[in-house]
């Protein structure tokens, strides 16, 4: 028999004190039932004695202190799965809001998640091909990867994230896939605009989506990732499914754990962000990857904005040392009409070495890629010297690496949004951009790819 | 037996523990959670719980186990994967699968393996703390030497040579007082409290790391300290794990605190594949790995570098030159620091506690080369710390750059415009210092010739001259100015193309031995020399520039290991030649 008080002291913000409790435990699911009977949760997030405080995940409004019930349900938040739930659509607390019926679990899972086993992951290793040149030739994604997109605010990252859910593949497999997506504070629009596209798409019959928008309460933004990131597992790890989870925005996820963690009294850390916000944001992204002799795996893509495009605030700085590189898209490029906008030399992906190469990709790729990277770097930096000194201050070799990188921008970064190229396109269209350059400045390419691809001539 | 009063996260208060002392190991609840006593106050404990805390309440049991936070150190820890508390995740994983449930129990030492153990001390020998009694081949290329625990001391009363489990019996020690103890090859040792050593001394030996850059330019010492902090994606771990891969030490002990779980993956996968250069076995072969990945739970993230240090100490104790790698220190600060803030400690900058530096400074100071216990005086064993540090934003004036740049003595600083430009290891050649420089040259004129040190420093003010060459570049083009000039920046980028950048995934290039290093740079400087002579006699600089021996090189690195001494004499006789020619021309016009 599950106890009920009436013994609600405070509330302040998402926090409430419940006093004169007996056998609570920490982390424990609350129940709260108002006079109207509608029911908010919230979780225990210190235990003291015989007090309680309580974080809401819903809204506090319409409690009252003296008439409200509260229920400790003995066990932590649980998400209800099934394979049920592709096709559907949920609120951040994982009810349908879509209209349809409840879904019939096939099991009930503890939203935190369980740490993984650094001995039972498997190594990420597989390409996936997003059809996106920059991505797939200079930062290639790969299953079980976490690769987040940094923006700003007005960049087109919905654009591209959606581009790449509807193109990513993996070559040569036909095994299942499906998409998880969690909106974290963001408006009706953008929200509105994954839903089309995937419906456009077709898509939306194998994902699944968690909606948490910028008007619903800022507690609730702290369970929807989590309940993505559990459905996902569900999917990749019992179903054997590819999954890939598109988390956007962390910057509000980031910011209503900050709101919380004031309304506790903790000691800031920078900006005024928890201490802990590197461990909290590293137990979602590290949900991502695959198991040991397992078929499924979780991809994962979290967008974030960052505040005014400052790559060193907290937060984008503890998801860069967290996640396995990052796709930075620059306000530059945006407006240059360089679409989509990704500023090559500062993104990076960190799996990337293991998943190309010969049988992966093409045996040039490695060479290609740093090259491509080496040679824009320098044809940079000879464009900002030709702004101060004049083209006549650049020898032959530094103008050419000039024309190098407008070339680049133009034909390699610039893509249409349905634009899907394969890689051995990615890889040609890198080749014909290394013509503008000397050969024998070619130095990270081994010769025979140059005699092969360069010169054309087989083995 | 307590019971608990307050949960908040992984801080847990309980009264009723007289009976406790300050940093005990307790189990908590019924889970039997482990957890350690961070402070008494009458008989209220804070106690810190290593797993998660969900589902605890008032009212749950605390009991004590009387003991500190321990190791178990004897044979079966080399290959193996710990956690921070040094539970093996094989075994776990073997237990409840892919991911960490709570409560589990795992010993720490296989105690089912069988050993063969070879004694090598005699019946009637008087032994101390530290002695041999005898060894076990443990790996291919690892003899464990089981030792007389730190305390023991007395007469070996019986000893045999067999098939042994750790926990069994393989030798009797008869103490002075005639009372005697049955030694196993196992052995406990508190993990905050250093292993004692006999005489420590100054650090005189290089570690070779096989890295250019390193070895040539800013190289660590054997037993010394070093630091590599740079912000996300300038390579950090890139060169942790190339000094985990190749370092000439015979123990690698790597702690993965609060990083990534596939980084852990990656070198369990890979390290069982590389073979050691120096031993032709396989690198795991010599590694213990501890891991606590980010996700998991950040008590024991704080117990991890203590984990791996107490190990690595254990080996150093048998002669052997031992390395501990941690990454990253700053994850490992931030855990003192949640934990501190749980405790409503004051805090001190940043909210790190004020006790940061102090253990940042014990930490470090548990490496150097040491005269180990033991009465034969003649063993020396080194152990050497290498921590990374991951600085928020790259800001090196935080608490944790600054608390580690006082203690350690090389400093490895990463770029990430470096990085941008695939210039790796971005490790910036003018922030980055070695103050082992000095110590080690006798080391390095008597092993490589005194020309190594001098081919450094003439390398060293090339790069420093190139950087202030550039910055009058920036203002007037390059063409203004003089040949000699613009000769120094073609050097300069020689040595950071063509010598400094070495890729980590290539199989030639990964490792470099001192001699090809040497070779490699001075073929660059006898460009510079050769080149200089030839612009006095009126050379043409463009011509110059564009010999064919450049391109020689340029693709120095990708020579075999068994041809580039023959191949970069080749090079070097070419570009005599090439060089010469041009000055001829030169002298006509």
């Amino acid at each position: 028999m599950i106890k009920e008080y009436k013994t609600i002291e405070s509330i302040n913000g998402p926090l409430m004190v419940v006093r004169r409790v007996q056998g609570v435990t920490y982390d424990e699911l609350v129940e709260i039932e108002l006079s109207d009977g509608s029911l908010r949760r919230g979780k225990v997030l210190e235990v003291s004695g015989d007090s309680a405080v309580v974080q809401l995940y819903e809204a506090a409004a319409g409690i009252n202190l003296a008439e409200s019930k509260v229920r400790f349900l003995g066990h932590p938040l649980e998400l209800a799965v099934s394979e049920d739930m592709l096709g559907r659509v949920f609120s951040g607390m994982g009810v349908p809001i879509d209209g349809g019926p409840a879904i019939l679990p096939e099991a009930h899972r503890d939203i935190n998640g369980l740490a993984m086993n650094p001995a039972a992951r498997d190594y990420p290793d597989e390409f996936i091909q997003t059809g996106i040149s920059t991505i797939d030739g200079l930062n290639t994604l790969v299953r079980g990867q976490k690769l987040p997109i940094f923006s700003g605010s007005g960049l087109p990252h919905n654009q591209l994230a959606a581009q790449i859910a509807r193109q990513a593949r993996v070559l040569d497999d036909e095994s299942k896939f499906a998409v998880v997506f969690a909106a974290i504070g963001i408006t009706f629009e953008e929200s509105e605009y994954f839903v089309q596209e995937f419906t456009r798409t077709g898509a939306l019959d194998r994902s699944v989506m968690f909606i948490n928008l910028a008007n619903d309460p800022a507690a609730e933004r702290i369970s929807t990732p989590r309940m993505a990131l559990t459905a996902a597992e569900y999917l990749a790890f019992d179903k054997g499914m590819h999954v890939l989870v598109i988390l956007t925005d962390i910057t509000n996820y980031a910011e209503a754990l900050r709101e919380i963690s004031a309304a506790k009294k903790e000691v800031p850390g920078r900006r005024g962000y928890p201490g802990y916000l590197y461990t909290d944001l590293a137990t979602m992204y590290e949900r991502a990857g695959r198991h040991l002799g397992q078929p499924g795996s979780i991809t994962m893509i979290p967008i974030l904005t960052m505040p005014e495009d400052d790559k060193t605030h907290p937060i984008p700085d503890l998801t860069g040392y967290i996640t396995e590189g990052q796709i930075i898209l620059s306000r530059e490029l945006y407006r240059k009409s360089v679409l989509p906008p990704v500023d090559v030399l500062p993104s990076l992906s960190r799996l990337k070495d293991k998943g190309i190469g010969a049988k992966k990709t093409r045996e040039d790729h490695a060479g290609t890629m740093n090259q491509l990277f080496a040679a824009y770097a320098t044809g940079k930096e000879n464009q900002e010297l030709m702004a101060i000194l004049g083209e006549a201050a650049l020898s032959p070799t530094d103008l050419k690496y000039a024309k190098f990188a407008d070339e680049f921008e133009k034909r390699y970064v610039t893509q249409g949004q349905d634009e899907n190229r394969s890689i051995t396109e990615t890889l040609d269209l890198g080749w014909e951009l290394l013509k503008i350059l000397p050969e024998n400045e070619l130095k990270r390419i081994k010769p025979e790819f140059i005699e092969k691809y360069l010169h054309g001539k087989q083995d | 037996m307590g019971k608990i009063v307050k949960v908040s996260g992984p801080l847990v208060v309980a009264t009723g523990m007289q009976d406790a002392n300050m940093s005990d190991v307790v189990r908590v609840g019924e889970q039997r959670l482990i957890g350690e006593i961070l402070n008494m106050n009458g008989d209220a404990a804070s106690i810190q719980v290593y797993e998660e805390t969900s589902g605890i309440g008032p009212g749950a049991e605390v009991v004590t186990t009387g003991a500190q936070l321990s190791v178990e150190l004897g044979p079966g820890l080399l290959e193996n994967i710990y956690d921070g508390i040094q539970r093996p995740l094989e075994g776990i994983m073997n237990i409840c699968g892919s991911n960490i449930s709570r409560g589990i129990e795992v010993p720490a030492l296989d105690r089912d393996k069988v050993w063969a153990f070879k004694a090598t001390a005699k019946v009637g020998d008087k032994v101390v703390g530290g002695d041999f009694l005898g060894d076990v081949q443990e790996t291919p290329s690892v003899n464990h030497h089981i030792m007389v625990p730190v305390k023991s001391k007395g007469t070996i009363k019986s000893i045999q040579s067999g098939s042994f489990k750790v926990t069994d019996t393989i030798a009797v020690l008869e103490h002075d007082d005639g009372t005697t103890e049955e030694l196993t090859m196992m052995q406990k040792w508190p993990v905050r409290i250093g292993r004692p050593y006999a005489k420590k001394y100054p650090p005189n030996r290089p570690l070779q790391s096989g890295q250019r850059i390193i070895d040539t330019m800013f190289p660590v010492a054997k037993g010394g300290t070093a630091a590599v902090p740079g912000p996300f994606g300038s390579g950090k771990t890139v060169v942790q794990h190339a000094l985990a891969k190749w370092s000439d030490v015979d123990i690698v002990v790597y702690i993965g605190c609060g990083e990534r779980g596939n980084e852990m993956t990656d070198v369990l996968r890979e390290f069982p594949e590389l073979v050691d250069p120096r031993t032709g076995e396989t690198l795991m072969k010599r590694t213990v790995l501890i891991a606590n990945t980010s996700d998991m739970p950040v008590a024991a993230r704080e117990a991890s570098v203590y984990t791996g240090i107490t190990i690595a100490e254990y080996f150093r104790d048998m002669g052997y030159d031992v390395a501990v790698i941690a990454d990253s220190t700053s994850r490992w600060a931030e855990a003192l620091r949640e934990m501190s803030g749980r405790m409503e400690e004051m805090p001190g900058e940043e909210g790190y506690p004020a006790y940061l530096a102090s253990r940042l400074a014990q930490f470090y100071e548990r490496a150097g080369i040491v005269q180990c216990i033991g009465s034969d005086e003649g063993r020396k064993g080194s152990l050497t710390a290498v921590g990374a540090v991951s600085p928020p934003g790259g800001d090196l004036s935080e608490p944790v750059s600054q608390g580690t740049m006082r203690i350690v003595k090389v400093f490895w600083s990463l770029d990430s415009s470096l990085a941008y430009r695939r210039h790796f290891p971005a490790i910036n050649w003018l922030n980055s210092y070695s103050l082992y420089e000095e110590s080690l040259r006798p080391w390095y004129d008597e092993n490589l010739g005194p020309d190594f040190a001098k081919n450094r420093a003439k390398a060293m003010a090339l790069l420093q001259e190139e950087a202030s060459l550039n910055e009058i570049v920036q203002l007037v083009g390059k063409d203004s100015l003089s040949p000699n000039d613009q000769l120094t920046l073609e050097t300069a980028r020689m040595i950071r193309e063509d010598f400094l950048q070495q890729n980590a995934f290539v199989d030639i290039d990964w490792f470099s031995d001192y001699r090809r290093q040497f070779l490699m740079l001075r073929l660059i400087l006898d460009y510079d020399k050769l080149a200089r002579a030839a612009l006095q006699k009126g050379a043409d600089l463009e011509a110059l520039f564009s010999i064919d021996a450049r391109n020689g090189i340029g693709r120095a690195k990708s020579v075999p290991v068994d041809e580039y001494e023959n191949a970069y004499a080749q090079i070097g006789r070419d570009m005599e030649q090439q060089i010469e020619a041009i000055a001829e021309r030169g002298e006509e016009d």
